[in-house]
């Protein structure tokens, strides 16, 4: 007996003392790849600070960008404008992503779920571009006459006061195009969630009289509660930081404003830095590098509220 | 006027001799000066600046480049900006701007492509049309004076019926519609000189800086020519200002210019040039023009843009000269002209003109 345990006490041990090279490969591999992407982030972190820092404190007068004013003062309707149009994309997208996924997770034959979900997928590879094109020549003119309906009618209130914009190019036109844009992601994750509600929750709400409606309500939207704000949140950094699209339907003309339908809007900070940014030279480069640090904040802390939110709620979630 | 002119003629008959004897020094037998395919040019020029005469400097490179394979021409149209800061910074042998350089700039004497203290180039190669032009149903061409064009971008005029539209156009329906201005949301030549002709032709209703972002808020901002066509052929009731090689089926405005409404052509944006000064207190070979937007002489249209090619005329770098000289002939001359015409919709510039570029050009050394 002792002759056979002792052999088969030091084989344990032996792997793990003596590591094999796939192992020590692939661990010092993941590794790489972790730190990796910390360098990278530190590194644009870096850049954005030594490149912005000239322009956060340049001189008003002499930089031609800021026409007199201080930099906080010119950043802060981009900073407004980007908040806002998140805002109004989140708005319309979260409802409907969280309708479409549960259409898909739990009403639609299965046949039709598997194909509406390659479409939504489909969504998430159209470029920007594309939405920007679609937005400007299509969205934009098709809704002037809604616009001008919106103004007549609920004008008394302060989001479609108006004028309304002859062209349609409207931040509420601009918050549409980033709704679409940010519908797949939030759709596919919550889809994902609620795929992973535990059957037996289910069945017990069933078993207990509940209707399908009721079921959901009871079962499936608490425990995908964590699920559907991080959704949410990569959506919004999505949106935060979309470039393209915006530029080329928003009419920006640097004001703070709720009025959602008029063509004097807040630019975003993306949008700001992808028109400005072909004419800029010396200090002004500067400066809208210091914007988009300012983006790089505010995407941050985003992201940290979501995963705090996340973590909080894990608890109640019935995930556990 | 009459010494200037007399000035010139002269300037021109010493450049001419000047470009003859070098040429016979240095090729013999070739004496046109525009010959684009003088043999033996090689290496790389570097211009960097603005996106304005970005199509017109590809078709000027293509055609250079076709008739010398060894020569390598980069043009970065990386805007006016960055071309002035490259051209003093001495990363680029050639910038390309929508402004001359200002006085101040010239005082400074900080050209770091040239030998300092010499004389810099400044060439209106690239003069292109800017139509006003907007989109209403079966109406191709309206006429406007500078004060009701202004009077509509400022917002005073909102309306297509308007009086102050209808009295200088007798005869067309004008529909009861509300008036979208469209305006460049981004930093631009076009806005800078379209900016200056509201300034100098309309100073009563256009009271703002010359500048190249739109300095209100009136209408809806697109973003780069083509933005602001997409949004003039997408809604009806729309108008706004961009490259006349981009109006296609706008309407357009006849601006009214003396007692005449003027449409845009390239012959009428060319001929402001031969009526404008040129700016005063430059060198010799500075070609600054004061363009002279508030004109009243017949045939000339005076929204135009005017890019400029600047170059030095003491080149740090000799090894440069040749090719510039090469490059900047070809620029001027009746063919690269014309194909910048095809290619970017531009005007091409006078005979008279020519001629005085021409002995800019044979003066770099």
């Amino acid at each position: 007996m002792t002759t056979t345990a002792g052999p088969a006490v030091k084989a344990p041990t032996k792997p793990i003392s003596k590591q094999r090279v796939g192992d020590r490969v692939f661990s010092g591999s993941t590794l790489a790849a972790g730190s990796l992407i910390l360098a990278v982030l530190a590194a644009v972190a870096a850049f954005l600070l030594i490149q912005g820092m000239p322009g956060i404190v340049a001189d008003p007068e002499t930089t031609s960008i800021l026409r007199g004013q201080s930099f906080w003062e010119y950043v802060w309707p981009l900073v407004f404008g980007t908040l806002w149009a998140a805002t109004i994309a989140l708005v319309m997208a979260i409802p409907l992503a969280i309708g479409i996924a549960l259409f898909i997770s739990h009403y639609a034959p299965r046949a039709l779920a598997t194909v509406l979900g390659y479409i939504i997928d489909l969504l998430a590879a159209v470029p920007s571009v594309v939405f920007g094109l679609w937005g400007a020549n299509v969205l934009a003119p098709a809704s002037r006459t809604a616009y001008a309906w919106l103004e007549q009618h609920l004008g008394w209130i302060p989001l479609f006061a108006g004028p309304a914009s002859g062209t349609g190019r409207s931040i509420l036109t601009a918050g549409i195009v980033l709704a679409v844009m940010v519908l797949p992601i939030i759709t596919a994750i919550c889809r994902e969630v609620f795929l992973q509600t535990p059957v037996l929750h289910e069945e017990a709400a069933l078993a207990l009289g509940a209707t399908r409606w009721e079921m959901i309500r009871m079962s499936v939207l608490p425990f995908a509660r964590a699920g559907i704000v991080s959704g949410a949140m990569l959506g919004l950094g999505r949106a935060l930081g979309e470039t393209m699209a915006v530029a080329m339907v928003l009419s920006a003309s640097g004001v703070v404003t709720f009025n959602l339908i008029s063509s004097n809007n807040p630019s975003t900070i993306a949008a700001n830095i992808a028109l400005s940014f072909p004419e800029a030279y010396g200090i002004n480069v500067n400066v809208l590098i210091a914007t988009g640090l300012i983006l790089f904040a505010i995407t941050l802390v985003v992201n940290s509220l979501a995963r705090y939110i996340v973590n909080r709620r894990k608890e109640f979630s019935g995930a556990n | 006027m009459n010494l200037k002119r007399i000035g010139s003629v002269a300037a021109v008959a010493l450049a001419g001799a000047l470009v003859l004897s070098s040429c016979a020094a240095e090729t013999p037998g070739t004496t046109d000066p525009v010959d684009s395919g003088t043999p033996g040019l090689s290496g790389t020029l570097v211009g960097v600046g603005a996106s304005a005469q970005g199509s017109a400097q590809e078709a000027w490179i293509a055609g250079f480049q076709t008739a010398n394979e060894d020569v390598n021409i980069n043009y970065s149209p990386d805007g006016s900006g960055a071309g002035r800061d490259a051209f003093r910074g001495g990363g680029a042998q050639f910038a390309g701007t929508d402004r001359a350089f200002n006085d101040a700039e010239i005082a400074e004497d900080a050209f770091g492509t040239c030998v300092p203290g010499t004389d810099i180039i400044e060439l209106p190669a690239y003069i292109s049309p800017i139509a006003i032009a907007f989109n209403l149903d079966g109406i191709t061409s309206l006429n406007m004076s500078a004060d009701t064009i202004a009077s509509i971008f400022t917002g005073a005029i909102t309306n297509w019926n308007d009086p102050a539209i209808a009295a200088d156009n007798a005869g067309v329906t004008l529909p009861d519609l509300a008036i979208e201005p469209i305006y460049r949301a981004d930093d631009s030549g076009t806005s800078e000189n379209f900016t200056d002709y509201l300034a100098s032709a309309a100073p009563s209703v256009w009271t703002y800086e010359p500048d190249g972002e739109w300095p209100i808020q009136v209408g809806t901002a697109a973003p780069q020519t083509s933005g602001v066509a997409d949004a003039l052929n997408g809604n009806v009731g729309t108008f706004g200002y961009l490259d006349a090689s981009r109006a296609g089926s706008l309407g357009t405005v006849a601006v009214k210019v003396g007692n005449d409404f003027v449409p845009f052509s390239p012959e009428a944006a060319a001929a402001i040039v031969d009526a404008s000064p040129f700016a005063e207190g430059r060198t010799e070979f500075d070609f600054a023009v004061d363009i002279d937007r508030d004109t009243a002489e017949s045939g000339v249209y005076p929204v135009v843009l005017i890019s400029y090619i600047v170059a030095c005329v003491e080149y740090q770098n000799k090894s440069v000269v040749d090719l510039v000289k090469g490059y900047l002939s070809y620029v001027i001359s009746e063919e690269g002209q014309t194909a910048a015409a095809a290619n970017a919709g531009s005007a091409p510039i006078s005979a008279d003109f020519r001629a005085k570029a021409e002995a800019a050009i044979a003066a770099i050394k």
